[in-house]
């Protein structure tokens, strides 16, 4: 069942199951979710809140518990891995949050809050760490002769992004999940970032896994694109191919809900009325039946399996539009 | 001007801070004709939601408004308290950005709508209950009659923003303000929200000011849009001139800042450089001639003022505007 196969996945996750207890009752936040990102690629996945995306993201830094499935991560299974061993597999994989200023200590200098995963990994000589600091401030686009020794308050939200940023890239990590990176920031700033995004993964040859509400901002930076329902993902395909042809009606819908500004698109009035069901108690068959336009009875009997609808694109779709 | 049922003429909000005075709002003028939306677009600090705060009379008890909001033949400003209220219950109705905001979360939902309603258009429990169903079911919301019942916690926040709408909408307002009304809400509610602004707006014959950071929200679904930058209206045009023909260099650079759709990834993006000046340090110049790059000569030293030039309802405050049909 693994037709998404990429050549060289630097990440595999495969059968991803994880729920949460939240007062007796279970909240299936991510269910069966198996995808490959390949290395050098930005994998962009999208999906509106409560979806499981973010889970997803920290479950396979293992800071979220896994129920079952596989997370490999260059041949590793990190799922397995414990104390020192998961720590240093760690260091190859960073992550960036969606409120840069909560994400810094307020009580840090800047060049100590960069220095940080430095101290941790056991990179002794003060002097060799100020000069990596130096490095990833100054390829962020700061000064670090003007701000590693001042704190966090002294700066927006946009400049505090990116030294998350230059903290996230200083012990040179292969991967990097970027979790709602610019949905914090206004329009202006967040161009930037999502330039510095693609300039330091070019740069460092990283590998990302994007994660975002906003298709747009997903489709500006990512070579495939993941897009999930409530727990499951529905469609997962080349960004291009994907915007241009969704096979899923999900995919369609969040395609067709995005405001675009011009005038002369007026705004259609055919998103269907309804919401999210509860991740407690998810719909039977297909999750996303329960506001579908193409559901029939199939859908509610029958779990739609991941399947090749184009070349390198999948749908889990009963009735897909192409 | 006549037959507008709101103007702001020559408003300015100050506040004191500790860092000295922050000029919030800039002098600005603003109409709004009966039955008409006006879009308000502008990033954090612009000062867009201070203006309606002015408008709406809540502004922070040290803030100092000058100028003049005629809302419906009344000066606003020098109302009573009391005639205030009564005035912002019924003609003049705002919802916010997070719902929790108007909604009390110890009331139900039913409680807060047939009060609103008892007090305003003196209806009888039972008639203003027979309302609060009917406004509940206008609003999108599945089994209103239940929802009476329930308080806002036990609804998911696309549904308490249907309720704030429903309370908002509950005694015929005649002006709706909506700040940021979908900033909050995943894409499919967002798009849900605003289709439901719009159809209640056209029904009701209200007037609008949609108050937001995305020009995409205000494309399709205004009649004129005011952008703001640094406290100032900055351009102001009826929607289509200003998509087509946007004079004022911050319009087209927030624009192409917009991740677009149809453009091939990896595509990078004309972000704007450097960040709004310091509020509390204004400048004596153009407030974006340091991220502007046509700003040359008199930008950095005089003001331009908010002025029409080819046509008289498009305004802008530039003095190297973009030539008129670039970008048509």
């Amino acid at each position: 069942m693994m037709l998404q196969a990429v050549s060289d996945p630097l990440l595999k996750v495969e059968n991803l199951v994880v729920e949460y207890s939240v007062g007796g009752k279970t909240i299936h936040a991510v269910s069966d979710v198996s995808l490959d990102i390949a290395r050098g690629e930005t994998l962009g996945l999208v999906g509106e809140s409560g979806c499981g995306k973010s889970t997803l993201g920290r479950a396979v830094l293992q800071l979220r518990q896994a129920v079952s499935g596989k997370v490999l991560f260059d041949g590793h299974d990190l799922t397995e891995l414990r104390g020192e061993a998961l720590r240093r597999m760690r260091r190859r994989v960073q992550l960036i949050f969606q409120d840069p200023i909560a994400s810094l200590n307020p009580r840090r200098r800047i060049g100590d809050i960069v220095a940080e995963p430095l101290v941790i990994a056991g990179v002794k000589d003060p002097e060799e760490r100020r000069q990596r600091v130096n490095e990833v401030l100054s390829a962020v686009g700061l000064d670090p002769a003007l701000v590693s020794g001042r704190l966090p308050h002294e700066f927006s939200g946009g400049q505090c992004q990116r030294i998350c940023i230059a903290r996230a890239l200083v012990l040179n990590p292969e991967f990097v999940i970027c979790d709602e990176p610019v949905s914090a920031l206004d329009v202006s700033i967040r161009a930037q970032i999502l330039n510095l995004l693609e300039e330091m993964k070019t740069r460092y040859g990283l590998t990302l896994l994007f994660i975002a509400h906003d298709l747009a901002v997903v489709k500006a930076v990512s070579d495939r694109v993941a897009v999930m329902y409530l727990g499951r993902l529905c469609e997962v395909g080349p960004s291009e191919q994907l915007f241009a042809r969704p096979a899923h009606p999900y995919t369609a819908l969040l395609i067709e809900a995005i405001p675009v500004p011009d005038p002369d698109v007026r705004p259609t009035q055919s998103i269907p009325v309804g919401e999210p069901p509860s991740p407690i108690a998810p719909p039977s068959g297909c999750r996303f039946r329960t506001r579908c336009p193409r559901a029939d009875a199939r859908c509610s009997s029958e779990v739609p399996e991941l399947r090749l609808v184009a070349p390198g694109q999948l749908a889990a779709c009963h009735h897909p539009l192409i | 001007m006549s037959g507008a049922l709101l103007s702001v003429e020559d408003v300015a909000v100050d506040l004191p801070t500790p860092r000295g005075n922050l000029r919030a709002v800039d002098h600005v003028d603003l109409v709004v004709g009966a039955g008409k939306t006006l879009g308000i677009v502008g990033e954090s600090g612009c000062g867009k939601t201070m203006l309606s705060r002015a408008i709406l009379q809540l502004l922070p008890k040290k803030a100092k408004l000058s100028g003049r909001v005629m809302f419906d033949g009344q000066d606003l400003p020098a109302l009573s308290a009391e005639k205030l209220r009564k005035l912002r219950g019924r003609s003049l109705a705002v919802v916010f950005q997070d719902p929790m905001t108007s909604l009390n979360p110890v009331l139900t939902i039913g409680t807060q709508l047939t009060e609103t309603m008892q007090e305003h258009l003196e209806l009888d429990l039972a008639n203003a209950r027979q309302r609060a169903i009917e406004l509940l079911a206008a609003v999108g919301i599945p089994a209103p009659e239940q929802r009476l019942s329930q308080y806002p916690h036990q609804l998911s926040g696309g549904m308490r923003q249907r309720v704030a709408i429903a309370v908002a909408l509950s005694c015929e307002p005649k002006l709706l303000i909506a700040d940021e009304p979908t900033t909050a809400l995943d894409v499919t509610i967002q798009a849900q929200i605003l289709d439901l602004l719009a159809r209640e707006q056209q029904r009701r014959h209200m007037a609008m000011i949609i108050i937001t950071h995305d020009l995409g929200v205000v494309a399709g679904r205004t009649d004129e849009v005011a952008v703001m930058y640094a406290g100032r209206v900055v351009e102001r045009a009826p929607t289509p001139s200003l998509f087509k023909q946007m004079r004022m260099p911050y319009t087209e650079a927030l624009l192409a800042a917009l991740p677009k759709l149809d453009a091939a990834p990896h595509t990078p993006l004309p972000a704007i450089s450097g960040r709004p000046p310091d509020p509390t340090r204004p400048l004596k110049g153009c407030s974006f001639s340091p991220r502007c790059r046509y700003s040359a000569g008199r930008c950095g030293t005089e003001k331009p003022h908010l002025s029409a030039a080819e046509a008289p309802d498009h305004l802008y405050a530039c003095f190297h505007p973009i030539a008129a049909g670039a970008n048509a």
